[in-house]
């Protein structure tokens, strides 16, 4: 399987400022794999991501990305950072904000489809079928500054793969989002990941909206990382280990695994395994 | 009075088909500069860089130069140097822009103001050449003047013609930009010189201080208009030289500058826009409800 694996981290450590950020992480990505990175803010998710996109130097060990050193080739991973949201005052379309993942690194001027004969026409497809691979439709053509935090980031979601990346790395995506629109966007990005073989990274910053769609999860924490299958690492001695803390892991009625006590976690979920039935 | 005698008595002077030659080439280079400086939110960048030409060209008329020597020469420097600083790419933008710095580039233009009333002073006897400087003037723009402003226009339409997907890509969505290679630091940097070129250019069609008029005005109303970008653009450029030909038309006719003709006449666009898109947003919700009902 190692020949296929998107993204392969051997025992690397990350220094941002001077400080190690963490150290002696191992993990792979295969292709069609979707994998959670996890943990605290300041932990050092956002740099394992540039770690694996090339935007962040390592000390030690080393990372293949498709079986290359990071940042050789950007054109096969679809990126996106992590964000607040576009405000009331952006006033450019959303199928504006998905073209420019098309080819807005390209020096010259978006000239309107028409104009540019058939490659043109190939280009406006394209955006129109990523478009409803996301189920935009019916807001792509509003100013992206209108459109609800959902809808953005399903917009944002469809910029990163228009150029059908083979993997996505997806930074806090579901950030801003209320709770039926995490479970909407995180099915939506395991279909693509299956459908289209896309391997994806996702931070987040609370697991179990997303438990049931991940096939790896990376938690970070104490300057370490315990990584695998769901679960093999979502258990409580792992997760107490990893923090120091007591972790527990509960099944709710419907056997999905359930993390509670994890520090840092949002409020809004409460120590109380009933209440996620 | 018929349109075509209309017309003749219009240009029947060269100051005034200088003059149009001017605001035309002008317009439409603030008007394309202009829609990508209200996407980025860099208003206040722009109106201090048009700020900072007051005093270049009251020192060029001192010194005894070409005034519009002055501008350019004041505006893109300014540009550099906003360039420079560090965050450059924030200034009067989503992220900054309100706190600090505005309070330095607030301090910066009236320094600029001082310093243009200094040379006004020093170089005596020049009192209208103020009033034009300012508040500009119809009569005053030379063919050397309309020949060095078609220069300037054609290079920074043709630079912006290079960088403009970037740009708007560097614009929208910085970090994504930055991701995908694009240099956003350098972007950001040429368009600033731009914004100088523009800004040095309306000047001397608007006065210095109404820049406002053709550099803000006629894309704030396209924005309001259309979310387009192409669309957005090309109606920046038709509403900047409506304004323009307008104003110097009326200007022509009546005893009262151009400066607030284009001003005028730029305000009451925006105004109607605005009013526009209001409507256009009420009828928009109004229509989401009726379809969220017809679900229900
Ligand atoms: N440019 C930087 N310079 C110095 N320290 C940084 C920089 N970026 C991040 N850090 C530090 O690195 C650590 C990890 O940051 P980050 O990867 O953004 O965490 P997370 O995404 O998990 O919240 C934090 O302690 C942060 O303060
Ligand atoms: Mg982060």
């Amino acid at each position: 399987m190692s020949n296929d694996s998107a993204v392969r981290f051997r025992g690397v450590s990350a220094t941002v400022g001077g400080r190690t950020v963490w150290s002696g992480v191992d993990f792979t990505v295969d292709a069609g794999q979707f994998a959670a990175v996890l943990g605290p803010n300041g932990v050092g998710k956002t740099t394992l991501l540039k770690a694996i996109l090339g935007l962040v130097p390592t000390s030690a060990g080393t990372i293949s990305v498709f079986g290359h050193r990071p940042g050789a080739d950007r054109s096969r991973i679809g990126y996106l950072p992590q964000r607040h949201a576009f405000g009331p005052s952006v006033r450019i379309r959303g199928i504006d904000i998905v073209r420019l993942g098309l080819d807005g690194e390209r020096w010259g001027t978006p000239l309107p489809s028409w104009l540019q004969g058939s490659k043109g026409r190939a280009a406006a497809e394209r955006v129109r079928e990523v478009i409803r691979l996301v189920g935009a439709e019916s807001y792509a053509h509003r100013p992206v500054g209108q459109c609800s935090g959902g809808e953005q980031q399903r917009l944002l979601i469809a910029q990163a793969l228009v150029r059908r990346p083979d993997l996505l790395i997806l930074d806090e995506p579901l950030d801003s989002l209320d709770v039926t629109n995490q479970r909407s966007v995180s099915a939506l990005i395991q279909s693509v990941c299956r459908r289209e073989g896309i391997a994806v990274v996702m931070v987040a910053h609370d697991v179990n909206p997303i438990l049931p769609y991940l096939d790896r999860v990376i938690y970070l924490g104490h300057g370490g990382a315990v990584t695998g299958a769901p679960e093999q690492v979502i258990t409580p001695e792992a997760l107490t280990a990893l923090y120091g803390t007591p972790v527990d892991v509960l099944r709710d009625r419907m056997g999905r695994l359930v993390v509670v006590g994890q520090p840092d976690a949002p409020p809004e979920h409460p120590h109380d395994p009933e209440a996620h039935a | 009075m018929s349109p075509t005698s209309l017309l003749e008595d219009l240009f029947a002077y060269p100051f005034m088909v200088n003059a149009f030659q001017a605001g035309t080439i002008v317009a439409v280079a603030a008007g394309a500069i202009g829609w990508f400086m209200v996407q980025r939110r860099q208003s206040f960048a722009g109106h201090t860089l048009a700020v900072i030409g007051f005093p270049g060209a009251a020192a060029a008329t001192w010194l005894g130069s070409n005034p519009a020597v002055g501008y350019f020469v004041a505006c893109i420097g300014g540009a550099l140097i906003i360039a420079a600083l560090p965050h450059a790419g924030h200034i009067g933008g989503e992220t900054g822009g309100v706190g600090e710095e505005s309070a330095v580039i607030g301090t910066v233009q009236a320094f600029a103001l001082a310093a243009g009333f200094l040379f006004v002073s020093l170089y005596q006897g020049f009192l209208s050449g103020l009033n034009n400087l300012l508040f500009g003037t119809i009569t005053g723009v030379t063919t050397s003047q309309v020949q060095m402003l078609a220069v300037a226009g054609i290079a920074s339409l043709t630079l912006l013609a290079v960088i403009a997907r970037p740009l708007l890509f560097a614009t929208i969505d910085p970090a994504v930009a930055a991701s995908r290679g694009i240099p956003v630091r350098a972007v950001s940097g040429a368009f600033l010189v731009l914004l100088g070129v523009a800004a040095a250019g309306t000047s001397q069609v608007t006065g210095s201080l109404l820049v406002f008029a053709l550099l803000v005005a006629p894309a704030a109303t396209a924005v309001r208009l259309t979310a387009r970008p192409d669309l957005g653009i090309a109606l920046s450029v038709a509403i900047a030289l409506m304004v323009t030909w307008a104003g110097e038309a009326i200007a022509y006719f009546s005893p009262y500058p151009i400066g607030f003709w284009v001003t005028s006449i730029a305000f009451a666009a925006f105004l109607a826009a605005s009013a526009v898109s209001a409507l256009r947003e009420r009828r928009g919700r109004r229509r989401q409800r009726r379809t969220k009902e017809a679900v229900a």
